[in-house]
């Protein structure tokens, strides 16, 4: 029976042993950006940007998982990233700030959420799906904006980060970079163990005829399920990352909008190869940071009213570019680093 | 007290159905015949608004300025047919879903651009100010009966526009199925045109309709949106009765559970709990609403295709 599923894999070897130094070259780059950090001369500045593309990257990565190697269209994603930051927040305000006791928390919600949510979701098709997954985040959402305890639409500022066994050792934010690139590194191996295993490959099988994969004798629910539940317990640990890193949680943290990003996110980087959604997420959050000074550079003819006003308003530039970038680059950054190889 | 509560309740809650109709029998259609996800139908509800706050102000009238918003409305709906979404109906949902997603990014922008960020208002027009006595000193604005009236004669309108007319009983071949109504020698692309424009207007004027009683903001579609989707998912996507029953559904279970999930806990938990629970809980019913609805029937209550 595996040999029966082994036998579709998508990408030809010639080109998947080029596209696997990739993700090798882009740790390798993480775990030397603090160097250059120092470097800088703003290295806290530095350090927080690359700490939020590791934290969105891991969080996008949990999505590519179901996303690229399932066709599971979430559009509810970012409902994960409120549960793990929320289980940050909720159990901070109640005196509980070890992380061996928040992680697993966080962990263990979103597993209980995906679970039930997935149960149903799962029932549904297509269109149904992306509006059922949508329609579970917004009801967490509101949820949380009604928390009056735990700064209801406002938020929450936390003391301070997580401690670790008693001791606060994510204060230092080259300890905290560290511990991010832990998690996203130990994520990724995870998930590229998952898809390599038969699990993924009937998960694959699933994404690419579900009526053929039944008849094979595999029931798809059970494994999109899991895949679904996995997914979310990874977008809750990039919640808890997230509530740590900005030192505050707030609703605002799933908003159906921070949902579709995340799923940008993996359209610009590549469905469906894991490494793609982190260069995805940090393409994504890099031109959110820097869109507004390239115009500003890019529009030195212009006079200064205009220009202050393009800069402003740059999400008017950021919007266009989305939809030229769906339009027209098929197959997001790992396509079109794949391309010159074909010729 | 409480039953006058609940008949004031009850007109809201049928007003907001109605204008939640308006909204989603444009993105049912475009949905359904197209098997297009348009995120961008909310911007559209925002233009309206923005248009009538602009046009009104220009030519010192809502009627006028109805007049003249309506008809840029539906061009504006054409204009990013032909710019957007003509290139997208043959990519999937995903593609689909990001693009118009870039959409809402530039116009919610491109709104603060033109017109500031600051919230406008749009004055009540002068015949529909006021109040009328619908019970025993029970006043209701007119404005809000106003809009009940033309929600209905909207509805009225579509039923018979989809149910006794040639272009209306094509749209409903094109929900059930495209490709044969191609077949047949319809010019499909034509027929998406004329039912995407129409979505539009009718977007453009539901958000006309409510600028005189909310702010006219940047984003104000953005909300409005996911409910269009929760009562166009539920009524069963291309189905224009099922988007009428659910906008109701919606409209009323959303806003008399807003005031009265407080009121009904309190029978079983004591006040203080019953207050917090019941405003926590109160805006998640549509969409538990919606989960249960999809839970017994994945397709929504009145499924088209097939």
């Amino acid at each position: 029976m595996t040999e029966l599923t082994g036998t579709q894999t998508a990408p030809a070897p010639s080109s998947s042993m080029r596209i696997d130094s990739i993700p090798l070259v882009l740790f390798a780059a993480f775990a030397a950006a603090p160097l250059l950090a120092s470097a800088s001369g703003a290295e806290g500045y530095v350090l927080s940007l690359l700490t939020r593309i590791m934290i969105f990257g891991l969080a996008a990565m949990s999505l590519d998982l179901i996303l690229g190697y399932g066709a599971l269209v979430s559009f509810g994603h970012a409902a994960f990233l409120g549960i793990g930051a929320y289980a940050v927040g909720i159990l901070a305000s109640h005196g509980i700030e070890d992380a061996l006791i928040q992680i697993p928390a966080a962990l263990g919600a979103s597993a209980l959420f995906a679970l039930v949510t997935g149960a149903i979701s799962l029932r549904t098709k297509g269109v149904y799906f992306i509006m059922i997954t949508l329609a579970f985040a917004q009801m967490l959402f509101f949820l949380a904006t009604s928390l009056a305890p735990y700064g209801g639409d406002d938020g929450l500022t936390l003391p301070n980060r997580s401690l670790i066994a008693g001791a606060g050792l994510l204060e230092n934010d080259y300890a905290f970079y560290a511990a991010t690139l832990l998690c996203l590194i130990g994520a990724y191996l995870l998930s590229r163990a998952i898809v390599t295993s038969r699990f993924g490959r009937v998960l694959r099988g699933t994404k690419e005829n579900a009526v053929r994969m039944e008849a094979v004798g595999f029931q798809p629910f059970r494994f999109q399920l899991a895949a679904y539940v996995i997914s979310g317990m990874m977008a809750g640990l990039a919640g808890w990352l997230m509530a740590n890193q900005a030192e505050f949680i707030s609703p605002a943290f799933m908003t159906w909008q921070r949902s579709g990003e995340l799923i940008f996110m993996v359209v610009l980087g590549g469905l469906g190869s894991l490494h793609g959604a982190i260069i995805g997420a940090a393409a994504f959050l890099l031109l959110e940071e820097f869109l507004p000074e390239i115009l500003h550079a890019a529009s030195f003819l212009l006079n200064d009213d205009i220009r202050s006003r393009l800069t402003e308003n740059w999400q008017m530039v950021f919007g266009p570019l989305l939809i030229l970038i769906v339009l027209f680059a098929r197959g997001g950054i790992m396509g079109l680093l794949r391309r010159p190889h074909h010729g | 007290m409480t039953a006058t509560l609940l008949l004031i309740q009850t007109l809201n809650g049928l007003q907001f159905g109605l204008i939640l109709f308006l909204i989603a029998a444009g993105l049912t259609l475009v949905f359904g015949v197209m098997d297009f996800i348009n995120l961008a139908h909310g911007v559209q509800y925002m233009i309206g608004a923005y248009l009538i706050a602009a046009f009104s102000a220009w030519t010192g009238g809502f009627g006028w300025g109805l007049v003249l918003a309506l008809p840029t409305a539906l061009a504006f709906g054409l204009l990013l047919e032909v710019l957007v979404f003509r290139h997208l109906y043959e990519r999937d949902h995903l593609d689909q879903v990001l693009a118009t997603f870039g959409v809402i990014l530039f116009l919610n922008q491109g709104v603060k651009f033109v017109w500031g960020a600051a919230p406008l208002s749009v004055p009540v027009p002068d015949i529909l100010s006021g109040s009328v006595e619908i019970a025993d000193g029970l006043l209701y604005p007119v404005y809000r009966l106003a809009i009940i009236a033309a929600g209905l004669l909207v509805a009225a309108l579509l039923y018979v526009l989809v149910n006794f007319t040639r272009v209306g009983m094509l749209v409903r071949a094109g929900a059930t199925n495209p490709q044969m109504v191609s077949a047949l020698g319809v010019n499909i692309k034509r027929l998406f045109m004329i039912v995407f424009g129409f979505g539009a207007m009718l977007a453009g004027f539901a958000g006309a309709m409510v600028a005189p009683i909310l702010s006219v903001q940047p984003g104000m579609g953005d909300n409005i949106l996911i409910l269009a989707f929760v009562v166009i998912v539920i009524g069963g996507i291309g189905s224009i009765r099922g988007a009428f029953l659910a906008a109701l559904l919606i409209g009323l279970v959303d806003t008399i559970g807003r005031s009265f999930a407080p009121n009904l806990l309190r029978l079983v938990l004591d006040p203080s709990a019953a207050s917090q629970t019941g405003r926590a809980i109160a805006p998640m019913l549509i969409y538990i609403f919606m989960a249960g609805v999809l839970f017994f029937r994945p397709s929504g209550l009145f499924p088209v295709k097939r």
